[in-house]
């Protein structure tokens, strides 16, 4: 297993999370570093977004968690989010109600936001300016989840699933998308698609039973069949896309 | 037709009354998850203190109904935002603590109330116009009907001017829709919680000083009656719905007056029928969400 060149962005230790007062995860370990894209995996249901909504405090958790060293696991939500982590939810959580252009405003939190940035990679979204976002495709409602998540200067990214349920080819554009931003800022992404995982991510973390059971490159993970099929359940990472 | 002509509107004159309450009830119900047994209460003493400086400063003009109308308005707004500060902050997420907090709250001042004021209405005076008629179309509409319509007409304008001109407004419009990914979005949103009972109580404030007018006196049980249909009115409209809950403030009061004249005065058996009618047919009202 390689490890990351630089100090990592996120440290993650012992971090345990509860939703409803059950144990949907235990005694969590992984680094994300600085740079690229760190995949996380598993099946079904094995703990990957009840992780990301550990990390932002989203559902109760315990455990460590550092952002560029600093301990962001008592702070709540909003102030993790603050100190530079977008995140992109599962099944995108748009604002039904508002307008494109009303939830691009409402994330906006730096002085400067970067809108050329999100219109330069999205251009349908200026067309749709005033669309009501609960009326836009799931495409295109996946597109304005990532745009506010970029419109921002982040420290890091936590996507969740951005490719799930989309068409071949606006899978493709998310791809595109994730890997500009990727240049600037770290993202651990959640993504079902091992194909997208083989073309974004240099680094893997695999979840089984609510617990890491992997942590390596992306090509020594996506490269070994049988690490797949025990981890993953599919035979190869074509099966997964 | 005169009958119908007066009917519609000393209904949209009620129904104006209930949307002031109603406002209020909706917004904090849609941000924040809370069934505010108290807001009752914000216009009872709103009410009260606004008759009280309105009467030492000049006892039924306009002047003085103004001066009553200030205070309503400021002391429903500060009596609101120390409530959820100092109360319902603690309990967010804990829904049977909050609504055995406020039916407390609610219980306690208008104890309170009648205390200080006594159990029996004191008649209030009113600006003469106030006490008069205007004919339309040969019906005599009492005249305080009318700054009724116009008030919630305004209020309701403003509000709306809030929630889509205002970062504050647009926070509240998705906080509405998923608090937690307000938050995710990096925004305090409890911030906007405080600014929510503000606008709710300032709303009921000035309710309170219109029922005086309305009503022609102040009683601690003035909060108490409205809030009952406050509350079907947010029902029927639509939990979290402001427009919803403006649209079903006059079909609710024009249908209360409706049925009091033809129906023997069973106005307010109808409205609870219509209550049981659409929670049957549409339980999340005209406009709520989709739970």
């Amino acid at each position: 297993m390689s490890e990351p060149a630089s100090e990592p962005i996120l440290v993650v230790d012992a971090l345990s999370g509860r939703i409803a007062g059950q144990q949907v995860i235990e005694d969590i370990a992984f680094e994300v570093p600085a740079t690229g894209v760190t995949a996380l995996l598993g099946r079904n249901g094995v703990g990957k977004t009840s992780t990301i909504k550990s990390i932002l405090g989203l559902i109760e958790r315990t455990g460590d968690v550092r952002l560029a060293g600093e301990r962001i696991d008592a702070l709540p939500t909003h102030r993790i989010v603050q100190r530079g982590v977008g995140y992109v939810p599962e099944d995108r959580e748009v604002f039904g109600q508002l307008t494109v252009a009303e939830n691009l405003r409402l994330a906006e939190r730096d002085a400067a936001p970067r809108r050329e940035l999100v219109e330069r990679l999205f251009p349908d979204l200026v067309a749709r300016r005033a669309q009501r976002a609960g009326t836009l495709s799931g495409g295109q409602q996946q597109m304005v989840s990532l745009a506010r998540a970029l419109v921002n200067e982040n420290r890091l990214l936590l996507v969740d699933e951005p490719t799930k349920g989309l068409a071949p080819r606006i899978v493709d554009e998310v791809a595109v998308a994730l890997a500009e931003a990727a240049q600037t800022v770290p993202i651990l992404l959640v993504e079902q698609n091992l194909r997208v995982v083989r073309r974004l991510a240099e680094r893997v973390v695999v979840l089984s039973g609510g617990r890491v059971v992997f942590t390596g490159t992306a090509v020594e993970f996506l490269d070994d069949e049988e690490l797949i099929h025990r981890h993953l359940g599919v035979h190869d990472a074509s099966e997964a896309a | 037709m005169s009958t119908i002509v007066l009917l519609l509107i000393t209904g949209l004159g009620l129904g104006a009354l209930y949307f002031l309450v109603a406002s209020g009830l909706s917004l904090i119900y849609g941000l924040m998850g809370v069934l505010n047994f108290a807001h009752g209460s914000f216009l009872t003493i709103s009410a009260f203190l606004g008759w009280e400086v309105g009467r030492r400063v000049s006892d039924g003009t306009w002047w003085g109904l103004a001066i009553s109308a200030i205070v309503g308005i400021a002391v429903g707004a500060i009596v609101a935002a120390l409530t959820e500060y100092l109360l319902i902050r603690r309990l967010y997420e804990r829904h049977i603590e909050q609504a055995l907090v406020t039916v407390g709250l609610s219980l306690a001042t208008v104890a309170l109330f009648e205390g200080i004021w006594g159990t029996d209405p004191i008649y209030t005076a009113r600006p003469e116009w106030l006490t008069q008629t205007t004919e339309i179309l040969g019906a005599k509409i009492p005249n305080d009907r009318f700054l009724l319509i116009a008030c919630a007409v305004i209020v309701l304008g403003g509000i709306v001017l809030f929630l889509k001109r205002t970062r504050y407004g647009l926070i509240i419009r998705a906080g509405v829709e998923n608090r937690q990914m307000v938050t995710a979005l990096g925004i305090d949103v409890r911030r906007s919680f405080t600014l929510v009972f503000a606008i709710g109580g300032a709303a009921a404030g000035l309710g309170g000083v219109l029922a005086s007018v309305y009503y022609g006196y102040v009683s601690a049980h003035l909060g108490s009656v409205l809030l009952i249909f406050a509350f079907i009115v947010t029902v029927i409209g639509g939990l979290g719905s402001l427009t919803g809950a403006a649209v079903a403030s006059v079909l609710v009061a024009v249908l209360q007056q409706f049925a009091n004249y033809y129906l023997g005065g069973t106005g307010d058996l109808v409205v609870v029928v219509a209550l049981a009618a659409v929670l049957l047919i549409r339980p999340r009202g005209l406009m709520g969400k989709i739970a």
